[in-house]
């Protein structure tokens, strides 16, 4: 095994090219884990830790670009306003140790189904910045998930960063673990209002091969909140509604029995998650309407 | 490999365990009844405490295990060549090699084989061992060893272990229950009759029946199975090691080993805890092999993947059981039936049969019962001795079974067992008369006055604090769903070897002057393993002996065995074997100041004469002399054995006997909320109320209630090593998936502690480590089903049980 | 290869260095610093926890390479140059917090950084902060009640 240890982006870039097999480490709370438990004996081990750049954020506009590696700590705590649902997700991620490691970048590179990023980033929306001696690429988060540890990345390029979208209405993550806190998930589920696009968006976690999108659930809620007016009119949403919404998101989880739980208990709590959190979402963007309407005119 | 700066290259690791330490003033402070600190403290929180893991020696090997990938199989070869062609690679064993004829192991039967022999019987057992330079070179090495097998059908229960055709986990039995027990693959059977049940069900007005299911617990201590082997000028092997027993572990060892038990010299490292999972052997034999083969010191580290199979786990269980009561709540009879998975060896199935059997229907009175208890052999992992061992998983049944009965009955399930309380001279179904306090109505009163904790603690001015929520940190409620629940709980637990075992231990005291201060030193075999055994000795030395300064040496074979450091037993045993012995240093202390000093104060010959703050004092407080003056450069050594009362064996087809030493009760209240919808379980408070007989060291007893309470809780609501059910293989040997409770899940746990003497115990104590085990995990479950109505006669409760989903 | 880096204010070095060794190994096995421990090797106990450059991280899952250069502290790096026990180390021994001891030193590390941060910490702060160190002897009721009395301590202290 070799240990690679690029100084510069660039440098790492022409490491990855150079040896397309090197597997990078960041906050090492997956790849490390492998090694321990003689899983994987990478040839190469690329350590990305002395790049400054992947552990800081821009945010200027109507995008943050997340560095890969910004860990969830930071996350948590300073990204609260414009990555809601993402700051949520971060809070539920492994320990606090774990949080002080990990970031982005290292769950979209392993691409586990699991990983407690993906479905904040689905519903939130935005783009994997890859890159590589070739150049740059946006790689849409709908495109990223290929398999289970699959991802869109070609061998010589490594995640610079991920742009999302600063949200514009209120987001929610919530994921089942069978401990209240240093847990995998079970299953999970994001949903984030986009109020300027009136649409909703979600991401499911840990119950099908990748992570994926509810879309078929979201096209009815963003349909039957168009119809009813709800969006200018900030009336409750109809149980009725919740209930389908909540149905269509079981449905389109794809999930299996394992030691962790059952297919049909992850498509159950999916249910109950997607109602809860569109009930949160959903009530915070009426308390803002509601405050908006009674501010007097400036 | 650079140098080791802080830590000697002949010594391995730093000592350990001899401490001394002090206490301030006169007359004697920190002795029992105080909440002293613990001797190795200071040590453990500066890191400079030498668990196993932690030892090192100059030009030391590591050693690995190579396991077998399957659980039932023949193995059709074994080819190590290319590993032992390994660079850095000194020695590749198989059974083979193995030095004497003497090539299995095991605590009560000898059916483990060192290293596998012509076939596997569980995943995970050891096939060859590899020593190398580097933790990765053994572990590449192990790698290349080519191992062919041919699998067998594998028996996973009842059903394929005692059914027609059944394959037989051991072929030629031919231990000493082999001859009792209905069928080859089951390990022991205890049955215990007494009354007349049937008679007794017709008199029942109700008639409650039940089955249940305990899923398999780990100990999952967290200091990984280890150690280090040494090999010596003699012929003999120096080995370093966390155990739980030492001699019990030379017994096996040397053996093995073809050299006699003093060629074999065993010095206890730091243990990481132990809660039973290192009653058998771990690393000590292969490590003591591979050293002497290579001449060179070996250290053996197993991860927590391996660990999971180093060691064996509490018995799953399936109970059935019947209980008829009167109208007027009275318990008429019970019947029960339970069946444990013992696994592939039998560890201390044995034992775990007799205690489920003996413990079976629980503190109450009983008349008439039919009981039966068997521990099966199947391609399982092996299960042996946890924290409660039998009387664990009869509890939750019980419990369980006397709130439905309660229920059925419309009566208060704590006024309910109240009713049917055993007490002091209560008759166990075994025919022993309890002869030392019982108080079990008397616990269930006490935690059942404890205050409850306020309702939705959780609402906070800013919302819900999820913290405080079922879900925790994720994020799935913020009160939608939550529902709360109360359980009640008691359970008994025996102290002590039982069925006959000659249980003792030893102590070697010694007393003398060093810089004009008395000292005495404490030596004894006990396994220091987190639960304290340390502070309590140098408590009792201080206590009988009157001194401030008390030295715990090393625990190590030079001294005679204490027994084990399980069964609640350590406090009333090697506690009372250093009160013994400091008892007879005492008697020669008096009779050399007799000797010296009798002429000059009558008292020496006419008063009680006791030790005292450095001092000979008289039962009425007069100073005759000081301990320094009578000693002079005179030391006072004394070694000596300590016996609880002789136990009997239980009959083998009535399962009458006065089996157990000593009783010991706990009781606990569980308020839990439960998010129904999703079927998550915040537990938010866990009471508990139990009697300790005398409390030698306060702060210690309640650390231990609340450590077994978590462990109880634990397997209530997350705590399973999973098996499948077709291949018999582990699906969960990781922490990331056999979850153990976090901070975040365990509640406020008050502690009622009560002490009512046992006047045939050491200062009237009550070995207290494993009742708190039994009755939190039944106490949450009946918590959880007060808040959802459901059954659940299976623990640990998961998600999907609670959901229907 | 060759590690270098700084551990409880010392440079310390380690040569030939197998590429897959955690920070762990190289502390507990190779600079003679068994402090830190091994109970799981996968981030989910933190006995292993130290302080990387200030930050509590679980050293099992930083190669030993990536702590080149860096600021190293260990469970013992706590207590005074003098040998005195910081407030922590202190407040575990005298609450009972400490039984077999494995979870002790990366508790004591993650305790000391919350108090840090956090001089007066709520107990749902305290339960947080520690979520991510197991501890199988105490019910963790003594750890609770050693990071008030700590907490306190440091309080009555300023």
């Amino acid at each position: 095994m070799d240990f690679l240890r690029p100084a510069s982006w660039q440098e790492a870039l022409a490491a990855k090219a150079e040896h397309p097999a090197a597997v990078p480490i960041a906050g090492g709370t997956d790849v490390m884990v492998e090694i321990n438990f003689d899983h994987r004996r990478p040839e190469y081990l690329l350590d990305l830790n002395r790049i400054g750049e992947l552990e800081e954020w821009e945010a200027d506009g109507d995008t943050v670009r997340l560095g890969a590696s910004v860990p969830y700590t930071r996350i948590m705590e300073g990204l609260r306003a414009e990555l809601p649902g993402l700051a949520l997700a971060a809070h539920t991620v492994a320990s606090p140790q774990i949080r002080n490691r990990g970031g982005v970048g290292g769950n979209l590179g392993t691409a586990s189904p699991a990983g407690d990023a993906h479905p904040a980033l689905l519903a939130g929306g935005g783009a994997v910045e890859a890159e590589s001696v070739r150049g740059t690429r946006m790689i849409p988060i709908d495109d990223f998930y290929l398999g289970v540890k699959r991802n869109a990345l070609a061998p010589d390029e490594l995640i610079r960063a991920v742009h999302l979208k600063k949200a514009t209405g209120p987001q929610q993550f919530s994921k089942v673990g069978t401990r209240n806190a240093m847990v995998i998930a079970v299953c999970a589920f994001g949903i984030a209002l986009h109020p300027d696009l009136r649409t909703v968006r979600t991401g499911i976690g840990s119950a099908a091969p990748t992570p994926i999108r509810a879309t078929t659930a979201e096209e009815f809620l963003t349909a039957a909140l168009e119809e009813g007016g709800f969006w200018d009119n900030g009336k409750a949403v109809p149980p009725s509604v919740a209930r389908q919404f909540a149905d269509l998101v079981a449905g389109a989880a794809n999930p299996i029995d394992d030691v962790r739980g059952t297919a049909s208990y992850r498509r159950h709590a999916l249910a109950v998650m997607a109602r809860r959190t569109l009930g949160w979402t959903w009530e915070q963007y009426r308390g803002k309407q509601q405050d908006e309407r009674n501010q007097p005119c400036a | 490999m650079t140098g080791h700066p802080t830590r000697a290259a002949t010594a391995p690791g730093r000592t350990p365990t001899s401490v001394t330490q002090g206490a301030d003033g006169s007359p004697t402070r920190g002795g029992i009844g105080e909440s002293t600190m613990r001797p190795d403290g200071i040590l453990k929180v500066t890191g400079e405490f030498a668990y196993s893991s932690d030892l090192w020696h100059e030009d030391m090997l590591w050693g690995h295990t190579l396991r077998s990938t399957v659980a039932h199989a023949r193995i059709v070869s074994i080819d190590t060549s290319e590993a032992l062609a390994t660079s850095g690679v000194y020695a590749v064993l198989t059974y083979d090699d193995l030095p004497t004829e003497v090539r299995h192991y095991g605590l009560e039967i000898r059916d483990t084989p060192v290293l596998a022999h012509g076939k596997v019987r569980h995943h995970g057992e050891p096939v060859a061992l590899v020593a190398a330079d580097h933790p990765e070179t053994a572990r590449r090495a192990a790698a290349k060893i080519r191992v062919e097998y041919e699998e067998l059908p594998v028996v996973t229960d009842e059903a394929s272990a005692t059914g027609p055709g059944a394959v037989l986990v051991h072929e030629h039995r031919d231990d000493h229950h082999s001859g009792h027990v209905p069928h080859p693959n089951i390990v022991h059977r205890q049955p215990i009759v007494r009354g007349d049940a049937a008679a007794a069900a017709e008199r029942a007005d109700v008639v409650v029946t039940g089955d249940y299911v305990f899923g398999m617990q780990d100990q999952a201590f967290l200091g990984p199975e280890s150690g280090l082997a040494v090999p010596a000028e003699d012929g003999g092997v120096d080995l370093y090691v966390a155990t739980q027993w030492l001699h019990s572990d030379l017994r096996q060892i040397a053996p093995v080993l073809g050299l006699p038990e003093k060629k074999v010299r065993m010095t206890l490292s730091g243990v990481g805890g132990a809660f039973g999972g290192r009653e058998d052997l771990s690393m000590q034999i292969h490590g003591c092999l591979l050293a002497l083969r290579t001449g060179k010191p070996v250290k053996i580290v197993y991860n927590r993947f391996e660990s999971f199979f180093g060691h064996v786990h509490r018995h799953p269980a399936r109970l059935h059981y019947e209980h008829g009561a009167t109208r007027d709540g009275r318990l008429t009879h019970v019947r029960c039936r339970i069946v444990l998975d013992g696994g592939a060896y039998a560890s201390a199935s044995p034992a775990v049969v007799g205690n489920a059997a003996s413990l079976s229907i629980g503190p109450y009175v009983v008349e008439d019962v039919d009981i039966e208890a068997i521990a099966l052999y199947t391609n399982n992992p092996p299960c042996g001795a946890m924290r409660g061992f039998g009387a664990v998983q009869a509890c939750f049944a019980y419990e369980a079974q006397m709130d439905k009965v309660a229920a059925e009955l419309g009566l208060d399930p704590v006024e309910f067992r109240q009713i049917n309380a055993m007490e002091q001279g209560t008759v166990m179904p075994t025919g022993q008369v309890v002869d030392s306090p019982a108080p079990v109505a008397e616990l269930l009163r006490r935690v059942k006055a404890l205050p409850m904790p306020p309702e939705r603690q959780w609402e906070t001015t800013e919302g819900a604090d999820v913290r405080a929520l079922p879900g925790g940190l994720s994020n799935t409620t913020h009160g939608e769903g939550v529902v709360r629940g109360v359980g009640y709980a008691v359970g008994i637990k025996n102290v002590g070897f039982s069925e006959g075992f000659d249980d003792y231990s030893t102590a070697r005291v010694r007393m003398e002057v060093i810089n004009g201060e008395p000292v005495a030193t404490v030596h004894t075999a006990m396994a220091e393993v987190g639960q304290g055994g340390v502070t309590v000795h140098a408590q009792i030395a201080r206590s009988e002996l009157g001194v401030s300064q008390v030295t715990i040496a090393p625990a190590d074979t030079r001294v005679g065995s204490a027994g084990s450091t399980s069964a609640s037993r350590q406090t009333y045993m090697t506690g009372g074997a250093v009160k013994n012995s400091c008892e007879a240093v005492r008697e020669k202390v008096l009779e050399i100041g007799r000797r010296k000093f009798g002429t000059y104060h009558p008292a020496w010959a006419t008063a009680e004469l006791l030790l005292e703050g450095g001092k000979v004092v008289t039962d009425g407080g007069e100073a005759l002399a000081d301990i320094a003056d009578v000693l002079e450069d005179e030391a006072v050594d004394v070694e000596l054995e300590f016996r609880h009362r002789p136990t009997q064996a239980f009959d083998l087809r009535t399962g009458q006997g006065n089996g157990h030493v000593q009783y010991s009760f706990a009781a606990h209240r569980a308020v839990v909320e439960v998010d129904t919808e999703l079927g998550l379980v915040k537990v938010v408070e866990l009471a508990c109320a139990q009697d300790v007989g005398k409390a030698l060291n306060p702060l210690s007893v309640v650390g231990q209630i609340q450590g077994g309470s978590t462990q109880g809780l634990g397997v209530a609501v997350m705590e399973e090593i999973v098996v499948d059910p077709v291949t018999a293989k582990v699906r969960n040997p990781s922490f990331t998936d056999y979850l153990i409770p976090t901070i975040l899940d365990t509640p406020t746990m008050p502690v009622d502690v009560l002490e009512l003497a046992d006047e045939h115990a050491p200062y009237g104590l009550r070995g207290i480590g494993e009742a708190p085990t039994l009755s939190s995990t039944p106490a949450v479950l009946a918590a959880i089903r007060q808040a959802t109505g459901l059954e659940l006669t299976r623990t640990p409760v998961r998600p999907e049980h609670l959901t229907g989903a | 290869m060759r590690v270098t880096f700084t551990v409880n204010g010392r440079r310390q070095e380690a040569d030939d260095v197998w590429e897959g060794e955690s920070l762990l190994y190289v502390l507990r096995e190779r600079m003679g610093l068994p402090g830190s421990k091994n109970a799981c090797e996968q981030g989910e106990c933190g006995s292993c926890t130290v302080r990387l450059d200030g930050v509590p991280v679980c050293s099992c899952l930083v190669a030993a390479g990536q702590a080149e250069g860096r600021e190293v502290v260990t469970v013992e790096g706590l207590a005074g140059k003098d040998g005195r026990l910081s407030t922590v180390q202190q407040a575990f021994v005298d609450a009972g917090a400490v039984q077999c001891g494995f979870c002790t030193p990366g508790l004591l590390v993650a305790a000391d950084e919350l108090l840090e941060r956090t001089p007066e910490p709520s107990d749902g702060d305290i339960r947080e902060a520690l979520s991510g160190n197991l501890c199988r002897c105490t019910g963790y009721e003594k750890i609770l009640d050693a990071v008030r009395l700590a907490a306190a301590r440091t309080g009555e202290a300023v």
